[in-house]
């Protein structure tokens, strides 16, 4: 298949996105929201690598940043965003649209709205084919055809001839990524894909993105709310909070040697099937900061339970951990350093 | 899974509600079919008891939690609350009833006026009842809020949307105590927001219940979320109960290989953990035309001839636990309920 070959033409050496101090203001009336306050990372191809945050921490804002799909009215933009060599910010319309489907594409949470209603299946997933690639009428159909097959969407003949309405979610969702895949894209946002389906279906849908992904060599962001959506599906992981990020480790280190009390938190706010019912639940008190006038120290201080002085005062900066130089973490009081263990004693002996 | 049959009721102890044979039919347009929301599902609820309902979209687990409000009738089926009979009550005796029974919904944001300043929309229930005069009103609006976590001045001046999802959801949880009810059907209140947010209702509902000596059903598709909350879980699929256990039995010792499935499919959070997925194809077959004998059939990995012409009728097979599926998981009986099992390690 044609989309397949191209991909297999690409592989120049690097990373494939560097993310360099990314800032995304938004001009409002209440002053200037600083929805991404400086941002770096790198993403290698072949990658997957999940971003994890509460609702309003920035997460959707940083990957349609990278992707150039916010509104130029009233958008502030810094910093870089280099993709296959090429600086994102700042192209013009004309050029993302030559990017967006045949170089990186996204899957949005809601897929009811995201598909066109008035357009069959088929003609959509065809329209990019032969915008991008130039293929015939019937080459597209064909494609569409064998894309809705890759998906495996039940009785894909059928569904070329059939409106986003008739399908179910989970359905409609795989068309989304069928969409998403058509012109071989070498990097795939996927924003709470899974949000809006049920719990069976969101397995099967995050098996198909990682079976995809592996087979087509693929770079995927995973952009969720939910830790264990990333868990057993990404390799790195980047937390999210205040616009900026506050952690990012490979996913097995971060799990096993977490330095933020935010990921701490978040990891334990999870319900677990392992705890017996009624087991009470550990919240994160407060909400996330507004981020007109972010705090001034550390942005989760004011919700922290280990939180210092030092924490509001001055902001930690993002650093490696001595073991694992791909590890790093923004606090000054890291999970398990002695301010740590005597913060969490100290709320023990309150508590009792 | 077809869960006919009665076996899991109980005639003993403070039963709040009691619904039997429950059936809900909505029609397909003009077509002369019938959509077989909900096919004769039997449940109670004890005073007290938080009662979860999971499984599927489409699993008719909303239309069970809108049928018990008579929201809308059902087709057919009986609904005991409090020891009357809500299928036969008149408008205003249901008026009066649904004032003791309650809903949370799903969508915090649209399912509150989006005109009507906060705390007004908390207080309408006792304006229209006439509890009290305005300032006994005031204050029990006043406290409530406080007690959900909203700041009632703020609720005074301020309309739902300058309130974040979760706050949405709190509001709701006091707009739907105002009236002291007995009976809480939540239908999915978490599922729209984050986990942080979603931890702080759950406690937050857990708090009231206790304070307030609620009985809740809880409704949602997430297993984790119901088996934290709830003292007894149904499994529901296509209309029909397919198991009704004890929370952390069922978790425990599945009986049901839907139920197993679905347990199968919550992602955990921690890469260290394999499971040995049974992976589940496609989704739940169309209400209109149910497959025969058992409805999980098509996808159930134990199915034979028998499960493809008899359907299967909920029967015990422990303390408590009920499954409807001819080759249960354990065999027909677990031989020891995991809840001796803790009673024993704790002894």
């Amino acid at each position: 298949m044609s989309t397949k070959l191209q991909v297999s033409l690409r592989g120049k050496d690097g990373p494939l996105l560097e993310v360099t101090d990314l800032h995304t203001h938004f001009k409002t009336a209440r002053g200037l929201v600083r929805s991404v306050d400086g941002v770096s990372f790198d993403l290698d191809r072949g990658a997957a690598l999940g971003i994890v945050g509460e609702s309003g921490s920035g997460k959707t804002v940083l990957s349609r940043s990278i992707m150039g799909l916010l509104p130029k009215r009233n958008t502030v933009k810094s910093g870089s965003v280099i993709f296959e060599g090429q600086e994102l910010i700042n192209m013009s319309l004309r050029q993302r649209q030559a990017i967006w489907g045949k170089e990186m594409s996204m899957i949005f949470q809601d897929p009811m709205t995201s598909l066109n209603p008035v357009m069959k299946v088929g003609r959509q997933i065809g329209e990019g084919l032969r915008m991008h690639l130039g293929m015939s009428k019937d080459a597209a159909r064909a494609t569409a055809l064998k894309l809705l097959q890759d998906v495996r969407i039940p009785s894909p003949d059928r569904r070329l001839d059939q409106y986003a309405f008739e399908l179910s979610g989970g359905m409609r969702q795989r068309v989304m990524i069928a969409l998403a895949m058509s012109c071989g894209p070498t990097l795939m946002f996927a924003d709470e894909p899974t949000t809006a389906l049920d719990v069976t279906v969101q397995a099967q849908i995050l098996d198909l993105l990682d079976e995809q992904r592996r087979e087509r060599n693929m770079s995927l962001i995973l952009v969720t709310h939910d830790l264990g959506v990333v868990a057993g599906r990404t390799d790195r992981i980047a937390v999210m909070y205040g616009g900026k990020l506050v952690e990012m480790a490979g996913t097995a280190e971060l799990f096993s040697n977490m330095k933020m009390p935010y990921t701490e938190a978040l990891l334990h706010s999870i319900p677990k099937l392992t705890d017996p019912s009624h087991t009470r639940l550990n919240v994160i008190a407060g909400r996330p900061p507004d981020l007109v006038n972010p705090p001034r120290g550390c942005r989760f201080a004011p919700r922290c339970p280990y939180a210092q002085a030092r924490c509001i005062e001055e902001e930690p900066p993002l650093i490696a951990t001595p073991e694992d130089p791909t590890h790093k973490f923004a606090c000054w009081y890291p999970v398990g350093s002695p301010d740590y263990h005597a913060a969490k004693e100290r709320i023990r002996a309150e508590a009792a | 899974m077809a869960g006919t049959g009665k076996a899991h009721l109980r005639d003993s102890g403070d039963v709040l509600l009691r619904v039997d044979d429950l059936v809900v039919e909505f029609p397909v347009g003009h077509t002369g079919l019938t959509v077989n929301a909900v096919s004769g599902i039997s449940l109670d609820v004890l005073r007290g008891e938080t009662l979860g309902v999971v499984g599927e979209s489409g699993c008719g687990k909303s239309t069970t939690g809108r049928a018990i409000m008579q929201l809308p009738r059902p087709t057919s089926g009986s609904v005991m609350f409090e020891g009357r009979q809500l299928t036969e009550m008149g408008g205003d005796e249901m008026r009066e009833a649904r004032t003791r029974m309650q809903m949370i919904f799903q969508d915090p944001i649209s399912s509150l006026n989006p005109r009507r300043k906060v705390r007004d929309i908390v207080m309408e229930p006792l304006a229209i009842w006439k509890r009290g005069t305005k300032a006994e009103q005031a204050a029990k609006v006043d406290a409530l809020l406080q007690e959900v976590g909203i700041d009632p001045l703020r609720a005074a001046e301020s309309q739902p949307h300058q309130f974040s999802g979760g706050q949405c959801q709190r509001i709701s949880i006091a707009r739907s105590l105002v009236l002291d009810p007995t009976l809480i059907i939540c239908d999915e209140p978490v599922s729209a927001l984050d986990v942080s947010v979603q931890a702080q209702v759950l406690n937050l509902l857990e708090d009231l219940k206790a304070k307030y000596g609620l009985t809740l059903i809880f409704i949602a598709h997430d297993l984790a979320v119901v088996k934290n909350i709830s003292d007894r879980v149904a499994v529901m699929y296509l209309g029909k109960i397919c198991e009704v256990a004890p929370s952390d039995d069922l978790y425990r010792a599945p009986a049901h290989h839907y139920t197993q499935v679905l347990l199968n499919s919550i992602p955990v959070a921690d890469p260290t953990v394999f499971t040995a997925r049974t992976a589940i194809e496609g989704e739940p077959p169309s209400a209109v035309l149910p497959p025969p004998g058992c409805r999980f059939h098509p996808r159930c990995p134990a199915a034979d001839d028998t499960c493809r012409l008899e359907e299967p009728k909920l029967r015990a097979i422990g303390t408590g636990h009920f499954v409807a599926c001819h080759h249960p998981i354990h065999g027909d009986e677990i031989a020891v309920s995991v809840g001796q099992l803790n009673a024993e390690a704790m002894s």
